[in-house]
C-alpha cells in the first residue's frame, strides 16, 4: 500500500509535468483551428510552418547566435578560467563573485542593463548586441565548468612538460587543454542551451532585424496564436528528446569500456 | 605558481567591465537621473514654465528655446513607493509557488535519490526534459488547459461540475510558476539527498528513532543546503517573471517585472523610472537571498551544537 501510494504520488507529479507537453503534440495534428475542438487528424500545420519563412529565419538567427556566442563564450571563458586559477585568493574571489552577478541577478535586470548598455552606446539593436548579450551571460557558466578541472589537474605535469623542453603554448595545448577538455566541453554545450532557450535577455536585446525563436514564439502567443506554434513544439520535443536519447545512449556507452580498461590498468 | 597566465584572464576582465559592471552602473545612474528642461540661461523650467514656453512657440516654427539636461534627482526612487503594493503582490505570490514547489518536490527528490542508479539518472532526465523546451511553449499550452472550454473544464464537465473560471486568476500565474520552476527545486533536493547514505538513516533507526523523528532529525537538518539552493532558484526567477503573467493572468494580474517591461518595451516608455524599479528589485532580491543563507548557515550552527 505505501509502495503504490508512493508511485502513484510520482505518477501524479510527472503527469503534471507532461500534460501540457501532450496537450501541443496532440493538438499539433488536430485539423480544428480551436484549441479544444477535435476535428480530425492532419499533418497541415507541419507542411504550413516548413513554409513559414519567418519561423524559419528566426531558427536560423537562433542557431547563429547560439553558435557564435557559445565559440567566443568558450575562448573567453577558457581563458579567464586558467587566468583566475592563477590568481591570488583574494583577487581570485573578488573577480568570481563578479563573475556570477549575471547568474545571480534577475534575468530581467540583467536584460534591462544590457539594453540601457546598448542605448548609451547607440548602438543598433540587431545580431551584435543579441551576440554580445548571450556572451555575457554564457561565459560565467564556462568559467564554472573549467575551473573545477583545473583544481582537479595535476600542477607537475606542467613543470614536468617545461622541464621536458615545451614551451609555454605546448605545455598548454599539450597538457593542460587535454587535461580541462572535459569541462571546455561541457561549458559549451551548457552555453549552447541556455543561449537557445533564452527568452527574457532576448527581449531586452534584439532588433527587429534580428528575432530568435523565442521572440517569434513570444509575438505568435500575444495575437491570434495558429496552430504552427503546436506543430513547431512537437517538433522541438521530438528533437530534444532524440538528443538527450542519443547523449545518454553514448554516455551509457563510454563508461563501459572505461571500467573494463581501468581493470586492465589495475 | 604560474604568474604570466594570470594575464589570460585579461580580456575577459575587460569584457566583465564593460558587460557586467558599467550596465549595473548604469542602471544606478538612470535610477537617480532624470532629463530636465532648462531653458536659453541655464535656468531650470519647472512644468509650468516649460509648458508656457511650448505653448507660446506653439503657433511658429521655431525651435522651442529649451534643452534637456540630464539632472540628480531622487523622484524615480521615492516614485517607486507608489508601486510596493506590485512588488509585494509578487513577493507574494512568489512565496506562494515557492512553498508548493518545495512541498511537491521535496518528497519526490527523496523517493528519486532511494532509487536503483539506473532509474535515479532516467527520471532525473525526466524531470530535465521539459525544461529543454521553450518555456513560453509549455506556458501557452497551459492556455489551452485552463481555458473556459479548456480541456480541464471539459473533464469537470464530465462529471457534472464546472466551468470553473481559472485561467486570467491569480492562482494561474502560481500554477505557470509551478509548473516552469518546479524542476530548479527538485534537482538540487535530490543533488543533496543521494548524498545522504542509507546507512546514516538505518542507524538512527537502530538507535530507537521512528520514521518522523528520522525524517525531522536526520533527512531535513542534512538536506538544508538543497533546500536553501532550491528555494533561491525557484524565488528569484518567479519574483521577477513577467511572461507568466502576461500569459496566464491576463494582463490584469501585474507584477514587477511586467512594470519594469512597460518602462522599458511598453506603453509607459521611462527608462528612469525602470532603472528605479529594477535597483529595487535588486535590493529587494540580495535581502531575500541573505535570509535563505540564514537558512543554511542555521545548519552549520546545530552541527556545532552536535559538536
Amino acid at each position: 500500500m505505501k509502495k503504490f501510494a508512493k508511485n502513484f504520488y510520482i505518477f501524479l507529479v510527472f503527469l503534471f509535468l507532461y500534460a501540457p507537453i501532450g496537450v501541443l503534440i496532440v493538438n499539433s495534428f488536430n485539423a480544428s483551428k480551436s484549441r479544444s475542438v477535435w476535428g480530425g487528424f492532419t499533418f497541415d500545420w507541419y507542411s504550413k510552418l516548413l513554409h513559414d519563412e519567418t519561423i524559419l529565419k528566426s531558427l536560423v538567427t537562433t542557431l547563429v547566435v547560439a553558435l557564435v556566442a557559445s565559440v567566443i563564450s568558450t575562448l573567453l571563458g577558457t581563458a579567464a578560467a586558467i587566468g583566475i586559477f592563477n590568481m591570488k585568493k583574494n583577487m581570485r574571489s573578488l573577480i568570481l563573485n563578479i563573475s556570477y552577478l549575471p547568474i545571480i541577478n534577475p534575468e530581467i535586470v540583467t536584460g534591462v542593463s544590457l539594453m540601457l548598455l546598448f542605448v548609451s552606446f547607440k548602438m543598433d539593436f540587431g545580431y551584435i548586441t543579441l551576440i554580445l548579450a548571450h556572451i555575457s551571460f554564457c561565459v560565467p557558466y564556462v568559467i564554472l565548468n573549467v575551473l573545477p578541472k583545473l583544481r582537479q589537474m595535476d600542477k607537475h605535469l606542467i613543470e614536468a612538460a617545461l622541464d621536458l623542453g615545451c614551451n609555454r603554448w605546448q605545455a598548454f595545448t599539450k597538457v593542460t587543454l587535454p587535461e580541462i577538455m572535459p569541462g571546455v566541453i561541457t561549458g559549451f554545450l551548457m552555453s549552447v542551451t541556455y543561449s537557445v532557450d533564452d527568452f527574457v535577455i532576448s527581449y531586452f536585446t534584439h532588433g527587429s532585424k534580428a528575432q530568435t525563436l523565442s521572440i517569434t514564439i513570444y509575438s505568435m502567443t500575444r495575437r491570434k496564436v495558429s496552430p504552427k506554434v503546436n506543430a513547431l513544439s512537437t517538433l522541438i520535443f521530438v528533437a530534444v528528446l532524440t538528443i538527450l536519447i542519443i547523449v545518454n545512449v553514448a554516455d551509457a556507452k563510454r563508461n563501459s569500456p572505461k571500467k573494463y580498461k581501468k581493470g586492465v590498468k589495475a | 605558481m604560474n604568474r604570466k597566465s594570470r594575464w589570460a584572464a585579461g580580456p575577459y576582465i575587460l569584457w566583465m567591465i564593460i558587460f557586467v559592471i558599467v550596465p549595473l552602473v548604469l542602471i544606478g545612474v538612470f535610477a537617480f537621473t532624470t532629463d530636465a528642461p532648462f531653458d536659453e540661461n541655464s535656468k531650470r523650467l519647472t512644468q509650468e514654465e516649460l509648458a508656457a514656453i511650448e505653448e507660446e512657440y506653439a503657433e511658429t516654427d521655431e525651435e522651442l528655446p529649451v534643452t534637456y539636461k540630464t539632472v540628480f534627482t531622487w523622484d524615480n526612487i521615492l516614485s517607486v513607493s507608489q508601486y510596493l503594493p506590485v512588488l509585494f503582490n509578487s513577493a507574494w505570490l512568489a512565496l506562494i509557488a515557492t512553498a508548493i514547489c518545495l512541498i511537491i518536490g521535496y518528497p519526490l527528490a527523496y523517493f528519486m535519490s532511494r532509487f536503483r542508479a539506473s532509474s535515479q539518472r532516467l527520471v532525473q532526465m525526466l524531470i530535465m526534459l521539459p525544461m529543454w523546451m521553450n518555456f513560453l511553449l509549455r506556458t501557452y499550452a497551459w492556455m489551452t488547459l485552463l481555458e473556459k472550454n479548456g480541456w480541464i473544464n471539459r473533464i469537470f464537465g464530465l462529471i457534472g461540475v464546472g466551468p470553473f473560471e481559472m485561467i486570467n486568476t491569480q492562482g494561474a500565474v502560481v500554477l505557470g510558476m509551478v509548473y516552469n520552476y518546479l524542476p530548479f527545486m527538485i534537482l538540487p533536493l535530490y543533488s543533496v539527498m543521494t548524498k545522504i547514505e542509507n546507512h546514516t538513516i538505518e542507524a538512527a533507526q537502530d538507535l530507537g528513532a521512528g520514521s518522523i523523528r528520522v525524517f525531522t532529525k536526520v533527512v531535513i537538518p542534512l538536506s538544508m543546503p538543497g533546500i536553501a539552493s532550491g528555494i533561491t532558484m525557484v524565488f528569484v526567477p518567479a519574483v521577477s517573471t513577467f511572461i507568466i503573467s502576461r500569459m496566464l493572468g491576463g494582463g490584469t494580474n501585474m507584477l514587477i517585472g511586467d512594470l519594469i517591461d512597460l518602462q522599458f518595451l511598453g506603453n509607459a516608455y521611462n527608462p528612469n523610472l525602470g532603472a528605479a524599479i529594477s535597483l529595487v528589485l535588486m535590493v529587494f532580491i540580495l535581502l531575500c537571498m541573505s535570509i535563505t543563507n540564514q537558512l543554511d548557515n542555521g545548519d552549520e550552527e546545530m552541527e556545532g551544537k552536535m559538536l
